[in-house]
């Protein structure tokens, strides 16, 4: 889930092809969709909450209450509400500037954005060790002056940043394409400053873009594992986020309290797909105005 | 406010949009910018706004005798209505109109009554009363342009810019608001500037025409001056349905395959020219016999349409040009010709160019 990548899709109206493929194709496909999606998605969800509650509720609630996994679930949280409002200010400011000018580089900022989802999440991780670590470029100076970045929470939150970044600006660059900006020239145009134009037309017409990529890019920063991984350090109770506190538990034998975390990340992950699916509704109606806006509707 | 432009340029990377451009637009009128896409009149029109900005070094536009080349979108006074509307689709329609008085800045800005109170005036001048708090995907295309005036309108801009503001229209809701802004301009008289490439539009709605081609001014005037006395062959092809005839000047007299093609007038070309003769299609007329004395071209009819309000008919002639002619209804109804007769052509009015050079 955590890996999803931001695309959204508009309803197919593939009815009328539908009803011309012949029932013994049809519902053997069927079969296999659900099949497939029962088993490697639907099971798995279930056995880690079959296995959070194991023994019983009154233990599920003890591993959620150990110290270590409150640390857990406290830096993870910390890091989300860190990423978060970054992400939303790069993203807006990298999609508007991509959106409305063009610039020598422009092609190749539109490629980096994208760069995290072509980078394994390791090698991410890696790139802060090799900068920020001891045998790193910048580390000794680092440490002459007594900061510590990697195998500390700075680390795991500047790679989840690095992980997160290309939610909120693909979000919302997309929808600026599309709208164009008309709009703003108008509002210009009726004497409003950048600043006013900025918070009364623009941030209003990608709200729900925006909201989407929160949505996405809070799940995976909840989520990341393989970058975090590698600068954290995994230090219990102080480097340690959610993913990684579940590995710690399931290399010790301790199920019950791995799956109990777990648990939190698979609810995470029912509670996205929700907020997800709402926005995708809303997003396709701004997508149809925006076409609507420019064709012109008849009455 | 009049608008004056002084050979003004505009070039995108290699390609030029306008070339030494200079206009008056005096104050109080409706002007159109005519031409086909890619002559520049769209350019020409941001310009003026101040959305683009000409070559550096390459004139001047003044409001009134003032030079706004230096000030900001803002800040000229402007009021621009989009091809697309470009309404605020998250605002009420209350909310469009309001908008250029709620950001101003607090020292000049109105009251809430009396934003209110502009906003129910214009709303009546535009004739959609009771709309307020709709949305603008709530209306329909010609409601949503008229609102887009009204916000233009709303901060009392010194000169109104149209860009192509019909253009997304269905043809009927089309002629019904050309004629409505024609109306709406009697009333409010503000200098403005309205971009289209549909000539009829321009004819119908405009006080002068500026018909402009390849970056270039090539005729101003007003509508009867542009279609009666066309000052060159890219006005008058452009301005209406022509035939065209193509033909040689040989020693003052010009030849273009048929005697009844020959203008009267001396050509004042001295010999071996190109020459093309323009026909409208209303200015042919239809016989069955030549008329003693006076000149005649054979053609033989290829086609008949009579549903429109004039009857057209395709005809051949002797060389194989396609000819269209269009008839009165009466005219038809008293020659009745049907496909395959062999008929006679009588020139009403013409106009030769030479070169350059127009008689």
């Amino acid at each position: 889930m955590a890996q999803a990548v931001p695309r959204r899709r508009a309803t197919t109206p593939g009815g009328a092809r539908a009803r011309n493929t012949p029932a013994w194709v049809r519902w053997p496909l069927i079969g296999v969709s659900f099949g497939f999606v029962g088993l490697f998605l639907v099971m798995p969800m279930a056995a880690v909450f079959a296995e959070a509650f194991r023994k019983g509720v009154g233990v599920y609630m003890d591993s959620l209450r150990d110290p270590d996994a409150l640390s857990a679930i406290w830096l993870t949280v910390l890091t989300a509400a860190i990423t978060l409002p970054l992400n939303i200010v790069f993203g807006l400011s990298s999609a508007w500037l991509i959106a409305r000018f063009r610039f020598a580089g422009r092609g190749l900022l539109i490629t980096l954005i994208d760069l995290p989802f072509a980078v394994s999440p390791v090698i991410s991780g890696l790139i802060f060790v090799l900068m920020f670590g001891l045998q790193g470029w910048i580390g000794p100076w680092l440490k002459g002056h007594d900061i510590q970045i990697i195998f500390a929470v700075p680390g795991v939150i500047l790679a989840t940043l690095f992980v997160t970044f290309p939610f909120v600006a693909r979000e919302v660059l997309s929808l600026m394409q599309e709208q164009g900006d008309d709009q703003e020239q108008a509002a210009l145009m009726l004497g409003a400053s950048g600043w006013k134009t900025f918070w009364r037309v623009t941030l209003p017409n990608v709200k729900w873009a925006v909201l989407y990529g929160v949505i996405l890019c809070n799940a995976r920063a909840m989520g990341e594992f393989g970058a975090v991984s590698v600068v954290s350090g995994h230090v219990r109770g102080r480097t340690n986020t959610m993913p990684l506190q579940v590995e710690i538990l399931y290399n010790e034998y301790n199920f019950v309290a791995a799956f109990a975390v777990a648990s939190l990340l698979t609810l995470l992950a029912l509670v996205t797909l929700v907020v997800k699916g709402v926005l995708e509704w809303r997003l396709a109606g701004e997508a149809q105005d925006a076409e609507e806006s420019t064709k012109g509707i008849t009455a | 406010m009049s608008i004056e432009i002084s050979r003004i340029s505009k070039t995108f990377g290699k390609f030029t949009a306008l070339r030494d451009v200079s206009l008056l637009v005096p104050d109080g009128e409706l002007v159109a910018l005519l031409g086909p896409s890619g002559s520049g009149k769209t350019t020409l029109l941001r310009i003026i706004s101040g959305l683009e900005q000409a070559d550096e070094g390459s004139g001047a536009i003044k409001f009134h005798g003032n030079d706004v080349g230096g000030s900001a979108v803002g800040e000229r006074g402007v009021g621009f209505v989009f091809q697309h509307y470009a309404l605020f689709k998250h605002m009420t329609v209350f909310e469009n109109i309001a908008f250029g008085l709620r950001v101003r800045p607090r020292a000049t800005r109105p009251t809430n009554a009396k934003i209110a109170d502009r906003v129910r005036e214009l709303l009546r001048l535009i004739q959609l009363e009771g709309l307020e708090k709709r949305y603008p995907t709530q209306l329909s295309g010609g409601q949503r342009q008229r609102i887009a005036l009204a916000r233009a309108l709303a901060v009392e801009p010194r000169v109104l810019l149209l860009d192509e503001p019909f253009g997304a229209l269905d043809a009927q809701v089309r002629q019904e608001l050309r004629r409505w802004l024609r109306r709406l301009h009697d009333e409010i008289h503000v200098t403005s500037v309205f971009v289209t490439h549909d000539q009829e539009e321009a004819l119908e709605v405009a006080d002068r025409i500026v018909v402009m081609n390849q970056g270039r001014i090539e005729q101003q005037g007003t509508p009867d001056e542009v279609f009666h006395q066309p000052a060159n062959a890219f006005v008058m092809n452009f301005l209406g349905q022509v035939n065209l005839f193509h033909g040689r000047v040989e020693e003052g007299k010009a030849d273009f395959g048929n005697v009844a093609l020959s203008p009267a007038a001396n050509t004042g070309g001295t010999g071996g020219q190109k020459a093309s003769l323009f026909v409208r299609p209303h200015d042919l007329d239809i016989r069955k016999t030549p008329e003693e004395g006076k000149p005649a071209m054979p053609a033989t009819v290829r086609r008949v349409q009579s549903a429109g309000p004039v009857v057209r008919v395709e005809l051949e002639d002797a060389l194989g040009r396609s000819i269209q002619v269009h008839l009165p209804h009466e005219r038809h109804r008293l020659l009745k010709p049907v496909p395959g007769e062999g008929v006679f052509l009588v020139v009403k009015d013409a106009r030769m160019f030479v070169d350059d050079f127009s008689i």
